[in-house]
């Protein structure tokens, strides 16, 4: 039997109870009309409310029970004299347990562990004997939810009130769910960070300038100066911090400017737009654009000038590319921004013999001033932590150099790198990954916290 | 058709001729004409809506910034047609400067604010020169007292009365030769009225004013020309003591006697 019938079950019975509960509250309304009144909710909220009733008990339990079941049965196998044979523990074990259960679900027919044949009968029956028990109490408490809510249904019963509290519920839910997720990854970093620290200091990490973690080495052995993460921030920032930024500012900038106070209407409306489709563009396609397009392109030009370490993946070509990409994170920021400078500043400026160019240099710019850093803050918090663009363009090499031709590595290139690796979680090496993750998290948090604060300040100055 | 009281024959400074300015297909300005000459200050007024902020622009261009704003007719500074092709748009506004309804202060210092003219149209060669327009700017505005302390805070600190003054200082530090000003006045306090018309008074003569305002009080303290304005037709213009008791049209009576909405 399939686990989804419980479910198909109950929403069947949810759809009976809201036609009945519905037609119900028609009734009822024609006797109160007669009467000169009128119900309290409108039927159909009588409807939900019993629907509602039928189906957050029966879901909630079919939810529970698709989830304790697969136990309870594996518990009935077990329990069989056949089972005896099993080897006690370990791989095999497993193997057998899971062929036998494919095999009496049906999924597959043949079989590579022979004894796996002698465990297909206990399965059958207990899957067939848990399934019958979840789906008749399902069906059960689906049945007597609704009967409890179809019995409350009078012409002055409040069902619009207790639709709404139970849709703000739902809501709340979800809302929760997404902050204690987000508790939850946090909370798991900051564990694994701490496991990491017991490995390597704080110091050496933060300030080492050797990385060369090797997840095959004993974990102890030599920990104290292949963790020092200096050469990883230093890429990250020389890649998105430094260069694309020089690649994203000028532009992103002008683009505003241009958008803002130059083009007529109908080119806002239609540039705009494009302008933003920038950032819908999957990272990935950025990043093998960086690394068959640029990196290339730019290798031959570095070989041109006489760069004779110019390699064919360089922390420009990342940096390059990851600018395009966030140019209409400053653009749109700084098209805010200047919009939001009052048309009064304008006016006053070009009414003293200003030049548009003028006006837009002295007072549009100066003034939009805070909103324009803010939009440059979140646009490095961004670029710091893209990932696709590197790992495909910046190379692997952990270190600190100014040369823009060389390759370089990034914090987040070495995150993949650590995580992919077959290394075990209780080895340096991929500890590593999760204290890199904190750095660059602590960071990006900052930089939007303060960009957020600053925007904030700024817009109540001119409301 | 306009109804010109006689005058006294006075050199004008600005010289309107048949003047209509057109939103779009929409015309908020029919067929006016008017001198403005230094030794008065002129005031517009009317109704709302009638077209007085959109006159006082079409003097220093600010229309133009106005997409499918377009003026007719003939408006002469010191009788140079100032919409003919390949005029100076900067040079002009340099020469006619604009005050406006809402003090509008840059979010710069004081001492900035009023050097910025000067500046954008290289008025002075030397850090000391400039400090000295500053400085006089601020006085003929009737502000330095107020403010010689702290030239580095920002203009826009200041209370509503001087932000308004801080504006006219930035206005006069480029030297212009007729100001515009528009409601100057609509934003303040009766005491920060009472100083920007008392600096009205005094600038009187050394630049040709205009002033437009809702207060009929204002224009008869303040004006010694004053132009009625309705629907966008300049209906009465004349010395402002002869309008205000004697108006020749009966709207501009009613207007005046506040039987007008
Ligand atoms: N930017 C614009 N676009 C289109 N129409 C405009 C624009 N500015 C003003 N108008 C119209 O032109 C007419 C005159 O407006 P204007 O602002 O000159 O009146 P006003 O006499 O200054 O009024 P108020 O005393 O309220 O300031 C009005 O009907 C107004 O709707
Ligand atoms: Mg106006």
């Amino acid at each position: 039997m399939s686990p989804a019938i419980p479910i198909l079950l109950a929403l069947a019975l949810g759809l009976i109870g809201w036609l009945a509960a519905r037609g119900r509250a028609w009734a009822l309304r024609k006797q109160v009309r007669a009467a000169g009144k009128d119900l309290h909710s409108l039927p159909n909220y009588h409807g939900w409310y019993v629907a509602l009733w039928i189906l957050v008990p029966a879901l909630l339990f079919a939810v529970v029970w698709a989830a304790t079941s697969p136990g309870l049965v594996l518990a009935h196998v077990l329990a069989d004299p056949a089972a005896a044979k099993l080897p006690a523990f370990g791989f095999e074990r497993d193997a057998i347990l899971s062929e036998a259960r494919a095999l009496a679900s049906g999924s597959t027919d043949a079989v590579f562990n022979q004894s796996a044949r002698a465990l297909v009968e206990p399965f059958r029956e207990g899957m067939q004997r848990y399934a019958l028990i979840g789906t008749l109490v399902t069906v059960l408490l689906g049945l007597s939810g609704g009967i409890f809510a179809f019995l409350r249904l009078r012409p002055d019963f409040t069902a619009r009130t207790r639709v709404e509290r139970a849709v703000m519920a739902g809501l709340l839910l979800a809302s929760l769910a997404a902050i204690f997720t987000t508790a939850g990854i946090v909370g798991s970093l900051v564990f694994e960070t701490f496991r990491f620290f017991q490995f390597v200091s704080p110091l050496d990490f933060l300030l080492g300038t050797h990385w060369g973690p090797d997840s095959m080495a004993a974990p102890t052995h030599g920990v104290e100066n292949s963790y020092g993460a200096l050469p990883l921030f230093w890429g990250t920032a020389f890649i998105g911090a430094i260069i694309a930024m020089l690649v994203a500012i000028p532009l992103g900038l002008m683009s505003a400017i241009f958008l803002t106070q130059y083009a007529t209407p109908t080119v806002r409306r239609w540039m705009k737009p494009l302008l933003e489709i920038l950032a819908g563009v999957p990272t990935v396609v950025y990043g093998y654009f960086a690394a068959l397009t640029v990196a290339p392109l730019i290798r031959d030009l570095g070989h041109a000038i006489g760069v004779t370490s110019a390699s064919s993946e360089s922390v420009l070509a990342a940096g390059v590319v990851m600018g395009i990409m966030i140019i209409p994170f400053v653009s749109s920021m700084a098209d805010d921004s200047i919009a939001a400078v009052p048309q009064a500043m304008r006016d006053g400026s070009l009414a003293m013999g200003a030049t548009k160019s003028e006006t837009i240099r002295r007072v549009l710019l100066p003034a939009a001033l805070p909103g324009i850093v803010a939009g440059i803050m979140l646009a490095v918090s961004r670029a710091i932590g893209e990932t696709m663009i590197v790992v495909m363009a910046a190379g692997a090499t952990a270190r600190i150099t100014a040369n823009p031709f060389e390759s370089m590595t990034t914090v987040t290139y070495q995150i993949v790198a650590m995580l992919t690796g077959e290394g075990s979680f209780d080895h340096p090496a991929t500890l590593s990954a999760f204290a890199l993750g904190m750095v660059l998290f602590l960071v990006t948090l900052t930089l939007n916290f303060i960009a957020l604060s600053v925007v904030k300040r700024f817009r109540e100055a001119y409301d | 058709m306009t109804n010109f009281h006689d005058l006294d024959p006075v050199e004008a400074r600005i010289a309107a001729r048949g003047v209509s300015v057109y939103y779009g297909d929409k015309r908020a300005i029919d067929n006016v004409s008017i001198d403005i000459s230094d030794e008065y200050v002129t005031a517009f007024i009317g109704p709302s809506g009638c077209g007085k902020s959109t006159f006082l622009r079409a003097l220093n261009r600010m229309n133009d910034t106005i997409l499918g704003a377009r003026v007719e007719g003939e408006i002469k500074l010191d009788g140079e047609d100032i919409y003919k092709s390949g005029m100076d748009v900067v040079q002009l506004r340099a020469r006619v400067g604009m005050v406006f309804q809402k003090p509008n202060p840059f979010p710069k210092s004081i001492y900035e604010n009023v050097a910025y003219g000067p500046r954008i149209h290289g008025l002075s060669t030397s850090k000391a020169e400039l400090d000295e327009i500053v400085e006089r700017s601020l006085k003929r505005a009737g502000l330095w007292e107020e403010v010689k302390d702290r030239l580095t805070e920002s203009g826009t600190a200041l209370s509503g009365g001087q932000q308004q003054r801080l504006c006219i200082a930035r206005a006069i530090a480029v030297e212009p030769e007729v100001i515009l000003m528009d409601e100057p006045c609509s934003a303040l306090d009766p005491i920060a009225t009472a100083k920007i018309e008392e600096l009205i008074a005094e600038l009187r003569g050394r630049y040709a004013i205009v002033i437009v305002t809702h207060s009929m009080q204002q224009a008869a303290r303040v004006s010694q020309r004053t132009a009625f304005f309705h629907l966008g037709k300049m209906v009465e213009y004349g010395k402002t003591s002869e309008i205000f008791t004697n108006p020749r049209e009966e709207r501009t009576k009613d207007y005046i006697t506040g039987r007008y909405g």
